[in-house]
């Protein structure tokens, strides 16, 4: 392959592969995401491969291991193209059948088609399970179709049209106006104009400048960027060229999660074969302009996606922000005048430039333009990825595209933006989902995770959990946080333990005041959202944990018991077995008790009765 | 096995920068940063051994002691405390009687907390030895833990 030295040796490449290209072969695509490996879909690719052989199909059919797809609550996930055919839950035992039937046969697989829990109805195309259809997807609406390990898939379906339009026909100021135009906003969580940021970098004078690509998702519950690193590496790393020229960076760093090595590999190979294809590296489709990226491990640590910590850590330091100004695009990593954005930011560049800013900024509300990808998780009935239009509610996310809460239980709260956001209860889950409306919701964006809690959720233990994970996430350089954060988790275990007073809420509210004012870093001045926004909308629960000594959803351990409930139990002896204390006797057939002495409420016998005898009370 | 000498020498005029690297580096062949090792990379990057200490005991990627057999990982992102993962862990503590970051006596388990996995649609999950278990129930920890311990055995034997 020769370098491409203008821009139009790219198109002229691109028109060979198209022509090359029979969009009617048949293609078995199977989900390579993490979750979809998780479940088995590495031995069910070697499994299709050997039976498309022994169908004798292996010249004319082929089988293709894309990117995430989303749906990853019924991985291992395949689509059979161009019909579309979609079967989920496949295991390598399925391969020969789902072969024959298919690609033989010309016929379905019916035991393995998706069951729309909503209707009973076996759904057979893709597009129409209800999860995709209401989805605008347009960042991930190439997920499902190419290999990420290949930059050709990417050309041919029109990658790298964007940085080749930008550098033969626009200055790097023109790129600009049109981020500014097309409304983006950092998808991160702050929500800062993308346009506005980049003009800062632009005008701050140097000669080595960096741009830097936050793939630390840290958020726990959110993992949007993985799966877009992972499925279309690509389209990062053409965003991140065009943000490079339009500043005049010289220097690019992608900051990624050591816990993602898949999407570490897919970044390594794109980087490698952009750099072979003459879009990277140096004299950049012979414009003269040049980029060096480079990618840098995180190491585990909260604190690193805020932009100075993030960059004190690829100087090799510890993580820890510092006060500003100077700004990054001032004064960033080694000094030198920095921008930093968010994957998803960066994977909007390409689309937003090959459509035009005016196309981009038609969909979305007023404040907030384009498509958000949600990872709409926790007690949820369709869990995975779901990318919509700002603007849409949260119910139509929850219900419609989620499919509502399993196992009849009722909807209590959805919790988004992560540890600095909050939980919204089911009386605003009419509101749009935007940057403001989440906001003067008492949340965040965030970086978007969507968490849903039913009616087993304590909204009480929820603040604990985030304060547990904000305090030893701290880095520990200002008091408030430092110090803050550990007297909010106190006063909240207190309360979890029923050792908590009514004075104590006031208290709480007090000094979340206080965190939130005098903090140096967003990790602080955030902490207090999930305590803040729990106490404003779920006040009656931390009463009744203080007055009454009772959680209702039965998650506070000091506040619940467990006992056998005589008439309903057979003498199985499987909850006595399970115990790992050894704290229920009973001979068989006879009804077994708990010993509340030795008993430790882990809840085991709870999970796994059949008869429901075990009461939590 | 690369050794501590073979990655050094790979970064050639490593500075500051290449710190966090070279000790992800390490951790990846020995399984944990040992005292030796730290000192070592002090000495190449002319860092004293007090600065190092201090980078890797900041992130929570790096150990100070070695591996079990088995080494399970359990995630405590949101997805996952909403099913219970705070459950699960506390069931492995007290089975596998090891604390997070330690191995334990046997040298059979060692249990790390990581804040998420990114695996949230399969949550509760855990991983062992770098195989993912999705959904897991109190019991089926319970199980997994015992056909670790098995085959512990049966090894030790042979």
């Amino acid at each position: 392959m020769a370098k491409f030295s203008k821009a139009t040796d790219l198109e002229i490449y691109r028109s060979k592969l198209q022509s090359a290209y029979d969009p009617n072969k048949p293609r078995i695509c199977v989900c390579g995401g993490t979750g979809c490996n998780a479940q088995g879909s590495i031995k069910l690719v070697d499994a299709l491969h050997a039976a498309v052989k022994k169908c004798g199909l292996d010249s004319t059919v082929e089988v293709k291991v894309t990117g995430c797809h989303g749906f990853c609550e019924k991985g291992p996930v395949v689509v059979v193209r161009p019909e579309n055919t979609f079967y989920v839950m496949v295991k390598a035992d399925d391969a020969q059948e789902l072969v024959e039937t298919t690609l033989v046969k010309k016929g379905v697989v019916d035991r393995l088609l998706y069951v729309d829990p909503a209707s009973g109805k076996k759904v057979v195309k893709e597009q129409d399970v209800p999860f995709y259809k209401q989805q605008t997807r347009i960042i991930l609406s190439e997920n499902g179709h190419l290999d990420p390990t290949s930059i050709d898939d990417y050309i041919l379906r029109g990658g790298y049209s964007a940085l080749a339009k930008v550098l033969s026909a626009n200055s790097p100021d023109a790129v600009i106006e049109e981020i500014k135009k097309s409304g983006l906003r950092g998808r991160g969580g702050a929500g800062f104009s993308t346009g506005r940021k980049w003009e800062l970098a632009r005008k701050s004078p140097g000669k080595d400048k960096y741009v830097i690509c936050n793939a630390d998702e840290g958020d726990p519950g959110a993992y949007m960027n993985r799966s877009e690193l992972e499925g279309n590496p690509h389209l990062v790393l053409e965003g991140m060229i065009i943000g490079a020229y339009a500043m005049g960076a010289n220097h690019a760093i992608i900051y990624c999660r050591a816990e993602y090595p898949l999407a570490i590999k897919q970044l390594n190979t794109g980087i490698a074969q952009a750099i072979e294809y003459g879009l990277l590296g140096k004299n950049i489709l012979g414009t003269g302009f040049s980029l060096e990226m480079k990618i840098k491990q995180g190491a585990g640590a909260f604190v690193c996606g805020e932009e100075t910590a993030l960059m004190q850590s690829i100087e090799g330091k510890r993580g820890m922000p510092r006060p500003r100004p100077p700004f990054p695009a001032q004064a960033g990593v080694f000094g030198k005048p920095s921008n930093i954005n968010n994957v998803e930011t960066w994977a909007n560049v390409p689309l937003i430039l090959r459509e035009g800013a005016a196309s981009y900024s038609s969909v979305g509300t007023e404040g907030s333009k384009g498509t958000k990808i949600f990872s709409l998780v926790g007690k949820i009935k369709n869990t995975g990825l779901v990318e919509v239009p700002m603007g849409i509610s949260l119910r139509e996310i929850i219900f419609d595209m989620g499919g509502g809460i399993p196992n009849g239980k009722a909807f209590k709260a959805v919790q988004t933006g992560g540890p600095s956001g909050g939980c919204i209860p089911e009386s605003l889950i009419d509101i749009p989902v935007d940057f403001d409306e989440l906001y003067d919701a008492g949340s965040m964006m965030g970086s978007g995770g969507m968490i849903v809690m039913d009616e087993d959720t304590c909204m009480v233990d929820i603040a604990r959990y985030f304060l547990g994970f904000l305090g030893d996430e701290s880095c520990g350089k200002c008091t408030p946080c430092r110090e803050g954060i550990k007297h909010m988790y106190n006063i909240i275990a207190d309360v979890t333990a029923g050792e908590g007073s009514v004075e104590q809420l006031d208290l709480l509210e007090e000094l979340a005041g206080v965190i939130k004012d005098t903090s140096l870093c967003g990790l602080g001045q955030t902490a207090a959202n999930p305590v803040l926004s729990t106490i404003r909308y779920f006040r009656d629960e931390y009463l009744e944990h203080i007055e009454q000594k009772k959680c209702r959803a039965g998650v506070c351990k000091a506040l619940v018991e467990y006992r056998i409930d005589a008439g309903a139990c057979t003498g199985c002896l499987r909850c006595g077995k399970e115990c790992p204390v050894g704290a229920i006797t009973g001979n068989k057939k006879e009804p077994h008790s708990i010993d509340r002495e030795k008993c430790e409420k882990c809840g085991i016998c709870y999970e796994v009765c059949e008869q429901g005898a075990v009461v939590r009370e | 096995m690369k050794s501590v000498e073979t990655i050094l020498s790979e970064h050639p005029n490593a500075g500051r920068d290449s710190l966090i690297p070279v000790l992800q580096e390490v951790q990846e062949e020995l399984g944990y940063l040992s005292q030796e090792a730290i000192a070592q990379i002090g000495r190449e990057l002319r860092l004293p051994a007090s600065k190092i200490f201090g980078v890797a005991t900041f992130y929570n990627q790096f150990r100070f002691l070695p591996k079990g057999k088995f080494h399970v990982m359990v995630c405590r992102g949101t997805a996952c405390h909403v099913k219970g993962s705070k459950k699960v862990l506390e069931l492995l503590q007290k089975e596998m009687k090891v604390e997070p970051g330690k191995c334990s006596r046997d040298k059979v388990f060692s249990l790390e907390v990581v804040a998420c996995m990114g695996a949230c649609a399969l949550s509760p999950v855990i991983c062992i030895n770098g195989q993912y278990y999705s959904k897991v129930s109190l019991s089926k920890v319970r199980r997994l833990l015992e056909n670790c311990r098995q085959q512990a055995a049966i090894e030790a034997k042979a």
